[in-house]
């Protein structure tokens, strides 16, 4: 049918310039990356299998807890958060969760060596900075064993990891760094609902303090991730959280580590925030299509009864 | 004052006062159009609805947009995408409206060049078609604006820089259309002001025109023949449908136009739901900030031609082929000479000057859009040129045209 012909026509031009504007011209000006899976192949592999008891005995005698707090285990953070900003230029994070949200491989690395797990020693060592996290000796023993028995302990008291909700992942892998406002989400830790306008102001305070220190540590503020999952996609959050130097050479922004699942779960969280209505678009649009197609369907029996008569 | 019997039913009581049935018969059922038409002639109802989507979605947003450039992203990427009910549906309407109108305006105005239906009486269609063109891309660029982010900032510091024209260096000009040396809070406050009100009004006013414009020639049909109008509608009104070449725009027409229109919503919705990255800039996610660049800047699809024409050339030159381009489609019905309306695969040369023409539209889309480097300025440079040549050459194309 001649008509028919005329559409194949329309559909075939609309389709190639739809093509060149958009997954072609993307292609062009985005490097694409695929993810590597999370195995941070570069990293050493884990030698040693690790004993979780020793590993609390290790764990103590390392002294991580005099810059990072333990709440799950009833130590809290040596520091507030801005004390801490003050002396590291970052809130070393609480590490209740860190064995489950870190991959294994990546925290045993990032005890031994954290400049280099994180792939920050351009802005360090390089660049003639020490680095705020001091790197683990070893207590004169088996170091590898230690670093092992370390992470073994870090994983037997951190939370399995289906009982890992989307923003516990985030606040440990990347809430010391990034605002999320539209979920009240500051470096500082959520804002609360003030009663007094001076309690707000003096938040305030305090989260500008931080903000300001950790702009002098990172040479540049982290972006307030709020709309991320909508301007740069889930695509590019993964393949950037894997490896932010690939896309953005010379960046700051650490690598932080995560395992694949928590990196999944850091994305589901950034998509309740920025598109919290996804699944209501879903199913709304699935009964507005079942409602058109009836319409259609309907304006085509109309049509012929008043166009039998015309042919 | 005129005698008033009393009305037998509120149809009757209308029109003793606005004479409804005049109007009905005058505007619908006896509007005659050709019966010898295909869908492409359904694309004026298409516009005429996916302009009322426009509006409707547009007067629910505005119920929360807030014109203030400390408040504008989040009341458009918070508020309304997330807080309010529905927000989210009819910001993507809206959207992809925007970005849609454009695609069946294009369809609707190569389906004119096509079949020659500018010319011999219609050239106030297609002059008013075009002045349609020129507000619908005014109004697109300031709704663009609005949501205040990277994109919207930085292509309204782009576009508005071209106002200094050049050499002219006419940089007050530039001040005083932003109100500002760089986009701020005037200049929102202004594009907010042409997009909810003044833009629209013109619009409203040029579908007016252009509606009234279409009354007097008729509408054209698949074969640019001329029809008598009188004596075919004379067929069909003694009850000679099958052969009159005429029917009435409503029912026969609507009934037609209205399948149309559902198939095209299918589509409409479709994207709405499920693909509207293509129509919302990913870049225009990230709040306005003067202070970076992104590193690539371009126009919406629909401008990316023109663009193109722009880019490859020197400053001077490339405005003055930018300004070429945004006025020689006005110049078609006076620059084609051939008296032939007909489908243009019947008119010889002029059918190789429409697809080449509607090839290199592309090229020059898709070249607008990639970064201007390497192979790719050459093709746009080349694409351009093309562009430029064909306008030149279409009345020495057309002048010794043979008669169909
Ligand atoms: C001198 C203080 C200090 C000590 C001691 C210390 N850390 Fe840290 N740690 C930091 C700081 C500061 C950061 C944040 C660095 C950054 O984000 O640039 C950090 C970050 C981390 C992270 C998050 C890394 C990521 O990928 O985001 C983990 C996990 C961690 N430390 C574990 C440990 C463990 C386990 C120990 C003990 C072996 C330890 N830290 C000892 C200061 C310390
Ligand atoms: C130690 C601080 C730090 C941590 C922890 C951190 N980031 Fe970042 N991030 C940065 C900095 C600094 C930038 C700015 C980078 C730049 O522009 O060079 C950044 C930028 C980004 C960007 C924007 C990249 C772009 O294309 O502009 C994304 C997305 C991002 N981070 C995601 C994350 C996620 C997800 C996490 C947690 C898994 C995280 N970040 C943890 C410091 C951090
Ligand atoms: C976006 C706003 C527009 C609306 C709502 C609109 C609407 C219409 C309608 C309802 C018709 C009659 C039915 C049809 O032939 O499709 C029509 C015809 C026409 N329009 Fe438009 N139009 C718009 C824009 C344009 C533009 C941008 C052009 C090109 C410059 C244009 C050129 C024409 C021409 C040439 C005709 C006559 C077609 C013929 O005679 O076959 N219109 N328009």
């Amino acid at each position: 049918m001649k008509e028919l012909k005329i559409l194949a026509v329309v559909v075939f031009f609309t389709l190639l310039t739809y093509w060149g504007v958009e997954p072609y011209a993307h292609s062009v000006m985005h490097k694409h990356i695929e993810s590597k899976g999370f195995q941070y192949d570069d990293l050493k592999p884990l030698a040693k299998k690790g004993d979780a008891a020793r590993g609390a005995q290790t764990f103590m005698n390392a002294g991580c807890i005099g810059c990072h707090g333990l709440k799950s285990q009833g130590m809290p953070a040596p520091m507030d958060p801005n004390a801490a900003v003050a002396s590291f230029g970052v809130n070393p994070p609480d590490l209740s969760n860190a064995g489950a949200v870190f991959d294994a491989k990546f925290l045993a690395n990032l005890i031994a060596n954290p400049e280099h797990a994180l792939m920050v020693e351009h802005k360090f060592s390089k660049a003639g900075r020490s680095f705020p996290m001091t790197a683990f000796y070893g207590l004169g023993g088996d170091k590898d064993q230690e670093v092992a028995d370390i992470v073994a302990y870090l994983q037997s008291i951190a939370p399995k990891a289906e009982e890992v909700t989307p923003k516990m992942a985030f606040e440990t892998a990347c809430g010391r760094c990034h605002a999320v406002h539209y979920d009240k989400w500051t470096q500082i830790g959520e804002r609360p609902k003030f009663k007094h306008k001076i309690d707000e102001l003096k938040f305030e305070e305090k989260v500008v303090d931080y903000q300001d220190k950790l702009t002098k540590y990172l040479g540049k503020l982290p972006p307030d991730l709020s709309m991320y999952i909508r301007s740069r996609g889930e695509h590019y959050l993964k393949t950037f959280m894997e490896d932010p130097q690939e896309l953005l050479p010379g960046t700051a922004m650490p690598r932080v580590g995560v395992s694949k699942e928590s990196a999944e779960k850091v994305i589901e969280y950034l998509a309740d925030v920025g598109d919290s209505k996804r699944a209501e678009r879903d199913s709304v649009g699935k009964i507005v299509m079942i409602y058109l197609f009836i319409f259609a369907f309907l304006a085509y029996l109309w049509k012929q009864s008043i166009w039998k008569e015309l042919h | 004052m005129a005698h008033f019997e009393k009305a037998h039913s509120l149809e009757e009581w209308l029109d003793q006062r606005l004479a409804i049935k005049t109007l009905r018969r005058v505007l619908a059922e006896e509007y005659w159009i050709p019966k010898n038409i295909n869908f492409l002639w359904a694309m004026g109802m298409v516009l005429a609805v996916t302009f009322g989507i426009l509006v409707v979605s547009g007067i629910f947003l505005l119920c929360y947009y807030q014109p203030n450039i400390d408040l504008a992203f989040d009341s458009v990427n918070y508020t309304i995408m997330q807080e309010v009910e529905f927000g989210w549906l009819w910001r993507h309407m809206h959207a992809v409206a925007a970005s849609v109108v454009f695609l069946i305006i294009y369809i609707h105005m190569f389906t004119g060049i096509y079949y020659g239906s500018y010319k011999k009486g219609r050239e106030m269609i297609w002059i008013s078609g075009m002045l349609l063109f020129v507000s619908f891309s005014a109004e697109a660029f300031s709704g663009y604006m609005l949501p205040w982010g990277q994109m919207s900032y930085w292509a309204g510091m782009v576009i508005t820089n071209l106002f200094s024209l050049g050499s002219l260096e006419l940089n007050g000009l530039v001040e005083w259309l932003r109100g500002d040396y760089v986009p701020g809070q005037a200049f929102l406050n202004r594009f907010f002001m042409l997009h909810v009100f003044l833009m629209p009004l013109i619009i409203m006013a040029l579908i007016g025109l252009h509606f009234g414009a279409l009354r007097i020639p008729h509408v054209n049909n698949q074969d640019g023949e001329e029809i008598d109008f009188e004596e075919e509608a004379k067929k069909y009104l003694a009850g000679n449908k099958k052969e009159a070449k005429v029917i009435r725009f409503a029912n026969d027409f609507l009934s037609k136009d209205m399948f149309v229109v559902s198939i095209f919503l299918i589509f409409f919705f479709y994207l709405v739901f499920w693909h509207f990255d293509f129509a919302m800039d990913p870049i225009n996610f990230d709040p306005a900030d003067g202070l970076k660049t992104p590193p690539h800047i371009y126009p919406e699809w629909y401008f990316l031609w023109s663009y193109e024409i722009l880019r490859p050339f020197p400053k001077d030159p490339g405005l003055i082929a930018f300004g070429f381009s945004q006025v020689i489609f006005f110049l078609l019905p006076f620059l084609d000479r051939s008296p032939n309306v007909a489908p243009a695969n019947r008119r010889g040369l002029f059918a190789a000057w429409f697809w080449i023409l509607l090839v290199d539209m592309i090229v020059l889309t898709v070249m607008g859009k990639v970064p201007p480097m390497g192979m790719f300025s050459t093709i746009g440079l080349v694409a351009a040129w093309v562009f430029i040549i064909l306008w030149v050459a279409l009345p020495f194309i057309t002048k010794n045209e043979k008669a169909v």
